[in-house]
Order: structure tokens, then sequence, then C-alpha cells
């Protein structure tokens, strides 16, 4: 089978991943957010695009690869079909996330500027609806495809 | 999607810890002129103390997590009210340690936080919809 690129789907594309990443964004901001009243909390973020220069070179797409997700691992039996992108994202994100410089830095040690975290937030879930509708109109494309119409 | 299902855990952990935060402001201003005669069980200013807690699943994110609730240990205010029925022997009453202006400030501090965390839980929401609906 051709080797396909580890960080792109078959289907989806990029998109796949994207989402992905995204998810994991928003997850790491929220923390921000919730910890905005933290004393000592440091403000973390997700590097985009390191993420997804290293899923092109991480996460193989091989037909029966083992996963290293924590629910059922799922494996395809036969080489045509479409194979599971088993590369995970925590595995991708280059070890620990990168904190994040504070632009007014507080007495107690916290460094969550909330503006700013909300911004990013609303950025991200942006990112994912983005991808949400590419992945849509793909799914849309090759449901007429099959219906011949 | 595992991953917006932890930002309920995230949002979530924040908003009850938030709503601890409301209970002792409300509790420190209901209580802020309860005077007794006695200046050690007068009620003293409780604070509660947030700590950045993982949450099951992500090594990455934090979710919040209320170590307990302090007492303010500062001295109570000491006024002299001799017809004070519960006045001590000298006709002084003890006053609780509670600064209203400061319990204002951290209701509305409290407030935007929780608001904040109900707009990050309605957003992750409205994102998981769209998802399990993909291609519908």
């Amino acid at each position: 089978m051709a080797a396909i690129n580890a960080g792109s789907d078959p289907i989806f594309g990029i998109h796949a991943r994207a989402l992905a990443v995204q998810a994991k964004r928003m997850e790491v901001l929220s923390a921000n957010i919730a910890n905005a009243d933290t004393p000592g909390y440091e403000a973390r973020d997700v590097d985009f695009a390191k993420i997804l220069a290293n899923a092109g070179s991480t996460g193989t797409t091989s037909g029966t690869s083992a996963s290293s997700h924590s629910g059922p691992a799922a494996s395809t039996t036969d080489p045509r079909h479409i194979p599971i992108i088993a590369g995970d994202v925590d595995a991708t994100a280059g070890g620990a996330l990168p904190y994040r410089v504070a632009t007014q830095p507080s007495v107690d040690g916290n460094s969550v500027d909330v503006q700013v975290e909300q911004a990013k937030f609303a950025d991200a879930a942006m990112h994912y609806q983005a991808s949400l509708g590419f992945a849509n109109g793909r799914i849309k494309e090759l449901m007429s495809a099959l219906s011949a119409q | 999607m595992s991953s917006s299902f932890r930002i309920f855990d995230i949002a979530g952990s924040a908003l009850s810890a938030q709503s601890v935060r409301l209970n002792t402001v409300a509790s420190n201003l209901a209580n802020a002129d309860s005077v007794t005669g006695d200046p050690n069980s007068v009620y003293k200013a409780r604070l509660p103390v947030f700590k950045a807690a993982p949450v099951a699943g992500s090594k990455d994110a934090a979710g919040v997590q209320v170590l307990g609730v302090v007492e303010n240990q500062s001295a109570a205010a000491k006024r002299f009210e001799p017809g004070n029925p519960v006045a001590d022997a000298d006709g002084y009453v003890y006053a609780p340690n509670v600064n209203v202006v400061e319990e204002m400030t951290n209701m509305i501090s409290a407030s935007r936080s929780y608001q904040n965390n109900v707009d990050i839980m309605n957003t992750a929401k409205d994102l998981a919809i769209k998802t399990l609906s993909l291609g519908s």
C-alpha cells in the first residue's frame, strides 16, 4: 500500500489532525482560564506549528499499528481498508507544553491574563469550526459521489 | 473528541471552586455585623485556598481544587458599646475582621470567573454537538 503522509488522513486530509490539535489547545486554554485565580499557576499553550511539524515525522498509519490511545485500539485487517491515524496528540506535542510569557505578571505568581486566554480560546474554537466545516464538506462530497447523482 | 469532554471537567472544577468562593463571600458579608462580647469566639473572615489539580486523562491541563477554607487571623475590631446586651464586663463588643469592600471585589471577581467558565463550557458544548452531527 502506498505510504500516506502520517500527518494527514486519506479522506479528511490535514483537517483530521487539525481538529485533534485544536481540541487539545482548547483544553489547555480552558485550564488556563479555570486557574485564573489560582496562586502560582503559570499559563501554558500548545505550539500548533510544532505539533503539525511533528505529525509529519511521527505517528505511523500502517494498517495494524498499535495505537497509543487509552481507549480501545482500532486496527485494520485488510490492506484495502482505510488506515487509522494512530498518532496521539499528546505523543506528538513534542514534550512539555511551553509556558506563556506573562504580559502583566501578578504578585501571587499567576501568569494568566484572562483576556488573552479568551481571545486565544475563541481563535482555537474558530479554527476547530473551520476544520469541521471542511470535513463536513468532504463528507457531503463523498455522499453525493456515492449516491451518483 | 475525548478532549472536549475534558474541558467540561476542567471548567466544571473552576465553577465549583468559584462557587465555594462566592459562598465564603456570602458568609462573610452576612456575618459582617455579628458582634460578640468574647474576642475568641467572634466570627473570622473566611477565604478559600485554590490549587491547580490535574484532571483524569490529561497531563498538561489542570483543573482547580479547593484545598480548604482558612480563617483570617487578624484581630477583631474592638468597639465600646456598653448598651449592647452582648458587651463584656468592660462594655466592649468585638466585631468580625470582615472587610466589606474586599468582600465585594472578591464577589465581582468570582462572578466574572464563573461566567468565563460557563462561556467556555457553552462553546465546548456547541463544538461537541457540531462534531457529533458531522456529515448530517
